[in-house]
């Protein structure tokens, strides 16, 4: 196919859907969004926009079938929706799993890292950087990296790799360098901004895969429609096991790739109630003088600002510094959100919810016990709404099991340990010896 | 350009020879070692002195200055303490607050960057330079600026060509920052290539085009004039100072001496480049 001729193909079409025309244009979602990045980015900036546009958008050289096609064969797309009945009888109302926890690297991230890793082989770049919080975000941009034969090197807090050394290790496995971030608190925001530098100084033959939905426009849109599969997955799906669409969609959000991914063909069904359900942490109220936020709920107890490249909102001080955020899972350790879910949210399309630890750790045990499935502490946000909420929700449920939780077995011995929680196993052989 | 220039002390800085424009982080390591340090510029010969306003994500700095602006946060300083700083340190070099935007953006009761702007001008603050604020954004804070007669600086990548260019040079006042090469701040042994192509491509515009980023001797201070630089701006070097006198736990006093010797080595520098490239135009 020449370089100017585009497919009309139907995966073509599918990225042509209406409810993923927002932000397109200028990459504004009302006052939020924008390109606020240091002047030496800029070009990189406007490549990447043109590159979208041209591949994702128009399909050119075929990329979106090559992107559908590694989806299927690479990552194991379609994910099933899978009725989950100990749920469904508990809340007396329909509950649906996305199992994006199904995707190969075991969470939705691989739909964003193979889509941005394939376009920077198309763009004719030669190196890959990422930044990691959790290191699901690493892991899939490692694996996508090695599928596709592109050296990566991936930024991460300090804390977070003492976090989550599986996840490490398997970046490591796959070929990646992974580079540890010692700045602030040595999270998710501190390795951004490393990567941010990264990528300053060496733009020229380097793509950024950002992990959210987050960032300078073209990202918030570009990072949406790869991972909008997953609600036009399910959306048809549903239709086709139930015969309709589903009441609520619930989906954790943390900078909001999967929160958005599941959202996003769902927008224009005004019948849908959306929830997005952020990391309430130990509490929702902040210590401004410390600087402290010890939550990550930026949706619902954050303020417009400026952040990482876009206009959006932010747990910071009444100065505008940025907040250390909070949560028991270090993938929605973020003190920004992305764009486009402010914007719905003001909007009064999509509701910010905030569940706290303690009920993100009761839903991490609830999903495991009752349902065969042990979620990652992102997705057990999501459950741990649905046992404190599930009075408010229609007959029909879709809740989006963004990732599994192998990565967080330490994290979740550690946690459950320090908690006297009702449904969790007995802990005693760890702390006492068998 | 020149002619829309907003600060008459700018303006001036500029007129006669090369400016020499150095910056340090207000706050670092504290409020008054650094006041001190501030007028120690000043005495070397500071045309122009940029005043750092910590930022607690500077995604645009290396990590000489990371440091030093994690050094003034520890410390207290805020943007009132800041603009409290503005107005107390005794110095001859217009001032310019180099920023992030966010910071403009939440200052005061209203968002939006007016009251920042007019809390600098009140200050006696002469420009802006923010990082993270391309000309694409830029037109609130343009319009502020020149309601209160800052000049907005914009800083021009070796990458930035065509369009962008032409954007960012019709919104620019006082002077151009030209960054020498790609990357972060940050001290450099080389002048680079990226820094005289810059330079040329800029030569069509009518403002004073002053080089930063790597800047850390007399000689490369030289050759950067003599490459055709309106001035230099130094942060890294400087900051470096600092964070050796923190480092070793020297007195105010010494630090401010050391600030003071670089500043003149740097100024007389920037001078000897000038010279040289008058000399060359006139015998040619």
């Amino acid at each position: 196919m020449s370089e100017t001729e585009s497919s009309t193909s139907e995966v073509g079409e599918l990225s042509r859907r209406p409810g993923r025309e927002r932000g397109r244009d200028d990459g504004k979602f009302g006052r939020y969004g924008g390109q606020y990045v240091p002047e030496a980015l800029m070009p990189a900036i406007e490549e990447l926009t043109d590159a979208y546009e041209r591949y994702v958008l128009n399909n050119e050289d075929g990329f979106m079938d090559e992107f559908r096609e590694r989806l299927a064969e690479f990552g194991g797309r379609p994910t099933p929706l899978q009725r989950a009945d100990r749920l469904s009888e508990r809340y007396d109302t329909e509950v649906y799993l996305k199992r994006e926890d199904l995707l190969h690297g075991g969470a939705h991230k691989l739909n964003n890292a193979l889509g941005q890793v394939l376009l920077a082989k198309y763009m004719g770049k030669e190196r890959i950087i990422a930044e990691t919080g959790a290191g699901q975000h690493g892991t899939a941009t490692a694996m996508a990296a090695a599928h596709l034969d592109m050296p990566c090197t991936i930024y991460m807090g300090e804390r977070d790799i003492n976090r989550q050394r599986p996840n490490v290790f398997r970046m490591k496995l796959n070929g990646s360098e992974v580079k540890p971030v010692t700045t602030g608190r040595g999270t998710l925001k501190e390795a951004i901004s490393e990567t941010m530098r990264d990528w300053a100084e060496t733009v020229e033959d380097t793509h950024y895969v950002i992990g959210s939905i987050v960032g300078p426009h073209p990202f918030p849109v570009m990072v949406r429609d790869f991972q909008a599969v997953i609600s036009e997955e399910a959306r048809e799906q549903a239709i086709e096991k139930t015969g309709g669409l589903p009441t609520d969609v619930v989906a954790c959000a943390g900078g909001g790739s999967n929160t958005m991914g599941a959202f996003a063909d769902f927008v224009d069904d005004e019948s849908v109630a959306l929830r997005a359900v952020e990391a309430g942490g130990s509490t929702l109220e902040v210590d401004e003088e410390a600087g402290v936020a010890p939550n990550s709920a930026s949706l619902y107890a954050g303020e417009e600002g400026v952040l990482h490249g876009a206009r959006t909102k932010l747990l910071q001080d009444s100065d505008g510094q940025i907040m250390e955020s909070h949560s028991v899972s270090s993938g929605l350790d973020y003190a920004g959100v992305g764009p486009e879910l402010a914007y719905l949210v003001d909007e009064g399309r999509v509701e910010p919810v905030a569940v706290d630890d303690d009920a993100a750790l009761e839903g991490f045990h609830r999903l495991s016990s009752t349902e065969g499935i042990i979620p990652a502490l992102e997705t057990a946000h999501a459950f741990g709404f649905l046992e404190e909420h599930h009075e408010e929700l229609g007959e029909r449920v879709v809740v989006n099991v963004s990732g599994r939780g192998d990565k967080d077995l330490d994290a979740a011995i550690e946690e459950t340990d320090q908690r006297d929680l009702p449904n969790a196993p007995d802990m005693s052989m760890f702390t006492e010896g068998i | 350009m020149a002619e829309t220039g907003n600060s008459e002390a700018i303006a001036a800085a500029f007129a006669d020879g090369p400016a020499y424009v150095p910056y340090l982080v207000v706050g670092d390591p504290d409020y008054e070692s650094s006041k001190a340090h501030v007028e120690a510029l000043d005495r070397g010969g500071a045309d122009v002195i940029e005043l750092g306003l910590p930022f607690s994500e500077p995604i645009a700095e290396g990590s000489t200055i990371q440091e030093a602006l994690v050094r003034a946060l520890d410390a207290g300083m805020t943007p009132e303490r800041f603009f409290a700083f503005a107005e107390e340190v005794e110095v001859d070099a217009a001032l310019v607050c180099m920023t992030y935007y966010n910071l403009i953006y939440q200052y005061g009761s209203e968002t939006g960057p007016r009251p920042f702007v007019e809390r600098a001008a009140a200050a006696g603050i002469q420009g802006l330079v923010v990082p993270d604020l391309p000309a694409e954004e830029a037109d609130p804070l343009r319009e502020a600026c020149d309601e209160f007669g800052l000049d907005l600086v914009f800083i021009v990548a070796p990458t930035t060509r065509g369009d962008r260019l032409d954007r960012m040079m019709e919104n620019v006042s006082g002077y151009v920052y030209v960054q020498a090469r790609l990357g972060t701040t940050g001290a450099r042994d080389d002048v680079s290539d990226q820094t005289t192509e810059s330079l040329d491509r800029l030569r069509e515009y009518d403002v004073p085009k002053a080089v930063g980023f790597g800047i850390s001797s007399g000689e490369h201070a030289e050759r950067i004039v003599a490459g055709g630089a309106d001035g230099i701006i130094v942060g890294s070097a400087l900051v470096d100072v600092v964070a050796d006198g923190v480092e070793n736990d020297l007195p105010t006093a010494a630090v401010a001496d050391r600030l003071e010797a670089l500043s003149r080595e740097l100024k007389a520098g920037a001078e000897r480049g000038y010279r040289s490239r008058t000399e060359t135009v006139e015998s040619a």
